[in-house]
């Protein structure tokens, strides 16, 4: 977070160049059925178990449009501040392979379903927007299988007809962290939505990587070269950070990049050619004559506006104006929609800038440590609520209210029973504690002695004594004011 | 008794609905008939203990509500049979039997009708003769040297020499109404979306189109009755009413505006194609309709659009015929690509190819603006001729082919004049509309020919008037001898 100022060019020996990005983000539908079959699509299910006549290509079958699939990339074009278009079409990409049972993707090409729209980034150095160039929906394929026999291939058609969204950006990322902070903004706006679960592991959201390099000041772009199917934020960022370096060398030398699809293998973390420009497919697309051309009303459109979630960029601003939270704090707490409301939930009940430091710190150390989702949390915001409230009142102090925490993980009970059970109260009654601090001064005659001649160093030891005597329980404000009053005397 | 199976379709109905006959007994004078016209060709499979089982459930339980009470049909091989080989007349699908049933062919078997058999067609449809067929050709009872026509074929001369009392095939660009022309019988292509294209082996599927093939318009409104209707499987389908064409059926025409399009009197028709087109104006202008002399300027335009767009479609539906899934595949190549390449090397004929690779290259980049492109933009221009036309006629009506059936062999090694065959009936599926043909006279051979109507989107009832009012009064009569029993 010290960065202030973006600082992520590559220097070549000869020149300083920047790099230029721009990511097709493939995003799985949230969606009980398949794009134009109503196929289940289960994640994990037994290979072929979710495959209908129409997912894999029988003779006469015809796709049918889900429109709940519709509604969803609706959704997540508004959540992106796009342009939905009231007329878009589906289009016929034509290719061969053993996992398109059809010999063509249903996929939109010339008119997509969401047009312009932008994502905003909090970087460390200010907050940058992100153009996005067009939302459209396709078909994903089903998958081969080459390990499972030396001999033949096999092929699990579950996948295949799912509904995925192409989110395609504009040439605006500029560093692997912004790519970072871009697919983890899609992510957050996604869920929020409902609209893809943006599970990676599971492939939900994988993304082809465009880069290109030029010289800092150049206003041209440089060629670019498509890494394709990266699915981890990690590998895209490695992907990046290899291929720019690969093409600033091939410039310093006088040499020339081509254009051409490449991948990233992750076991040598190096990018490599899949297949040039002249080898590129021709996709011969047109229009599936299966289909009619999407008309959207624009009634629908506005109905789902409606019942749009409040979005991660306007909580941000609700959290910073209402519970007084700065713009990292109110930025981490709304990066998932249970956070926020887990975070609101505990707002509510007890101190607000205490909480978020709570939360930030010690909850999601322990969340991290015990690699739990917030909604798996041991401790509830209710209860995460009242402990705060005790620190805050000063019924337990700060670091009692640590032993407290680490009691509710294991136990999931109400902290005010662990304090009360554990005697953990704190003591801050001025008798009691008048009583204990006497005594001590009583029992070490001699330091008191040393002190008063000048040795206030030894006052530290003295409250050493006081929260030793009282089990760590001790006020500490109220000890220091005791102790002094009475050191004096 | 084996004159029964001459009658027309709604004859047979009422002998059924009179209990005159039973749905079993009718089922072996087909069967019979069937196992005797073998050198026609016409059927690919036949399910015979399906039929007879079948016909014996209706026996026990006559539903004789129901338009098709207990009546044998056979059906083009392009329809998937749940349990059935369905073969579209290619190798690659030699022996594909599907797990589902057509959308059209299960609409047929709700209201009482039992397969007989599936019919020969040119391989995927794609031909005007029935001789691409994997299955070899289709002989036309006519004259044992002469084509059906395609791609209905099989169907056309199964009618005809009355092997099954009606049909149904598909019509991409004429391949009911050009053998229905060949056979002298009444062929009929609805508006596109009429009938669900689902669980058809789709050709092209913006033209595709079911319709009924029968031996009098009586029997097509009966059987475009029972097929029709929407269908939220297919994307395309239009959503409307069912209606009841067989009772709306009437002869009175009088008033009704008939446009003759000049530019359907193409160089080179013979002369007795324009003498039956007279003919049947005439009947028509006796019948009380006015005769209006309409152009529709984009009708030259017609064929060679549909050879970019149907080709086109092809090349993308065939896509999934590659030996991966279902269907033939072949035992050479080491890899996927060789594969493919042996299996469609293999398992497709050559006009499939031909059409394939047509399809191909106009979608190609480069060739996509100046083929397919323009070819849909000349799609609309032959589509607003017809609209224009339509707001000043009722109907149009044209010759259904520009010659009579053809001697087998005599184009097969010559693509466009078999093309050609198309050309009245092309213009009609790029426009989605609805057309007719029936038979209206012989020519000097002997051999039939058809008149074509063409209706208004979705107007199929006053086409069928038109051609009902106009078999009435035209005494055409069909000479089919029995030379191929």
């Amino acid at each position: 977070m010290s960065k202030d100022k973006f600082d992520y060019f590559i220097k070549g020996e000869k020149n300083n160049y920047e790099v230029i990005i721009g990511l097709e983000v493939h995003a799985q539908v949230s969606s009980n059925s398949k794009l134009f079959s109503g196929s289940a699509t289960k994640f994990g299910a037994e290979p072929n178990s979710q495959v209908s006549l129409i997912d894999s290509a029988f003779p006469g079958m015809l796709p049918v449009i889900n429109k709940e699939c519709i509604n969803q990339a609706i959704r997540t074009g508004l959540g992106l501040n796009a342009k939905i278009n009231n007329n878009s079409v589906f289009d016929r990409k034509n290719y061969f392979y053993a996992d398109l049972p059809q010999g063509y993707q249903i996929s939109q090409y010339k008119n997509p379903i969401v047009g312009e729209g932008k994502v905003l980034l909090d970087m460390p150095y200010g907050s940058k927007e992100i153009g996005i160039e067009r939302l459209h929906l396709e078909q994903d394929a089903g998958k081969s299988i080459h390990d499972m026999d030396p001999s033949s291939t096999y092929v699990d058609l579950n996948r295949s007809g799912i509904a995925l969204m192409e989110i395609v950006s504009k040439p605006d990322l500029r560093s692997p962290e912004e790519v970072n902070a871009y697919i983890k903004k899609l992510r957050t706006i996604m869920r929020y939505l409902g609209t893809c679960d943006g599970n990676m592991q599971e492939g939900s959201l994988r993304a082809d990587v465009n880069v290109s390099v030029r010289q800092v000041g150049d206003k041209n772009f440089g060629t670019r070269c498509e890494i394709k199917n990266v699915n981890s934020i990690k590998f895209m960022q490695m992907a990046i950070e290899y291929e720019a370096k690969r093409q600033v060398e091939l410039l310093d030398e006088g040499k020339k990049i081509e254009q051409e699809t490449r991948l990233f293998d992750t076991k040598k973390n190096e990018t490599r050619s899949m297949r040039s420009k002249e080898d590129a497919h021709d996709y011969r697309y047109f229009p599936d004559p299966d289909l009619l051309p999407l008309k959207i009303e624009q009634k629908l459109i506005d109905d789902l506006k409606k019942t749009l979630p409040e979005l991660p960029d306007n909580k941000k601003e609700r959290f910073m104006s209402d519970y007084g939270l700065n713009s990292y704090e109110a930025n981490v707490l709304v990066s998932e929609k249970e956070i926020s409301n887990y975070y609101e939930e505990v707002a509510k009940l007890s101190d607000k800038k205490l909480a978020a430091t709570w939360m930030m710190g010690d909850l999601f150390a322990m969340l991290n440590d015990k690699g739990l989702n917030i909604s798996k949390s041991p401790i509830s915001a209710k209860n995460f609520a009242e402990l705060i409230q005790s620190i805050k009142s000063g019924e337990i102090s700060g670091r009692i209210a640590k032993e407290v925490f680490e009691l509710m993980v294991e136990s999931g009970d109400n902290p005010k029973k662990i304090i009360e059970s554990k005697g953990l109260k704190q003591q801050s009654d001025p008798k009691e504690l008048e009583k204990i601090i006497n005594e001590i001064l009583t029992k070490n005659k001699d330091k008191v002695d040393q002190y008063k001649s000048g040795k206030e160093k030894l006052f530290g030891f003295f409250v050493g004594q006081v929260m030793k005597q009282s089990g760590g329980k001790a006020n500490p404000q109220l000890t220091n004011d005791i102790l002094k009053k009475l050191l004096k005397g | 008794m084996s004159e029964i199976i001459k009658k027309n379709l709604s004859d047979i109905i009422d002998l059924i609905k009179k209990k005159e006959i039973k749905s079993e007994e009718l089922a072996n004078l087909y069967i019979d008939k069937v196992n005797k016209g073998k050198k026609l060709n016409s059927y690919i499979t036949t399910c015979f203990e399906h039929t007879i089982q079948k016909s014996k459930e209706f026996d026990k339980k006559p539903n004789l509500n129901s338009l098709l009470p207990g009546i044998p049909l056979a059906v083009k091989d392009l329809f998937c049979t749940n349990g059935f080989k369905t073969t579209a007349g290619s190798k690659m699908l030699e022996n594909f039997i599907p797990q589902y049933e057509s959308t059209v062919t299960e609409n047929l078997w709700k209201e009482g009708a039992i397969l007989l058999g599936k019919l020969n067609c040119d391989e995927y449809a794609m031909g005007s003769s029935n001789e691409t067929s994997y299955f070899g050709n289709v002989i036309n009872p006519i004259a044992k040297d002469t084509v059906p026509g395609g791609s209905s074929g099989g169907s056309a001369s199964a009618l005809a020499a009355d092997l099954t009392p009606a049909t149904i095939g598909t019509d991409t660009g004429g391949s009911i109404r050009q053998p229905a022309s060949f056979t002298g019988t009444v062929g009929l292509k609805p508006t596109y979306g009429l009938c669900s294209r689902w669980g058809i082996v789709a050709f092209a599927s913006s033209l595709d189109q079911a319709g009924p093939m029968t031996k009098s318009v009586k029997d097509c409104s009966i059987m475009l009755e029972a097929m029709a209707g929407f269908d939220k499987k297919d994307s395309t389908s239009i959503e409307k009413e069912k209606e009841n064409y067989s009772k709306n059926l009437k002869t009175d025409i009088k008033g009704l505006k008939i446009g003759i399009p000049k530019e359907y009197r193409v160089e080179n028709m013979p002369k007795e194609i324009d003498e039956l087109w007279n003919k049947g104006k005439s009947i028509l202008k006796d019948l009380g309709a006015d005769i209006i002399d309409i152009s529709l300027p984009h009708t030259k335009y017609a064929l060679p659009t549909y050879y970019i767009v149907a080709p086109a479609e092809a090349s993308s539906n065939l896509a999934r015929y590659d030996g991966v899934k279902y269907g033939f595949r072949s035992s050479k190549g080491n890899d996927l690509i060789e594969m493919y390449e042996n299996t469609r090397s293999e398992g497709f004929g050559d006009e499939v190819k031909r059409r394939i690779l047509i399809g191909t290259y106009v979608l190609s980049s480069g060739y996509y603006d100046a083929y397919y492109l323009k070819a849909q933009k000349v799609r609309q221009l032959i589509k607003k001729d017809f609209d224009e036309n339509f707001a000043k006629v009722d109907a149009i009506l044209t010759p259904s082919t520009p010659s009579s059936a053809f001697k087998i062999g005599e184009k097969t090694n010559d693509p466009i004049s078999m093309y050609l065959n198309d050309i009245f009936t092309v213009p009609v599926n790029l426009a989605g509309l609805p057309a007719i043909s029936v038979p209206a006279g012989l020519d000097k051979k002997g051999y039939p020919l058809g008149l074509q109507l063409i209706g208004k989107t979705l107007d199929e009832q006053n086409i069928l008037n038109v051609a009902y009012a106009f078999e009435k009064n035209c005494n055409f009569k069909n000479e089919i001898k029995n030379w191929w029993l």
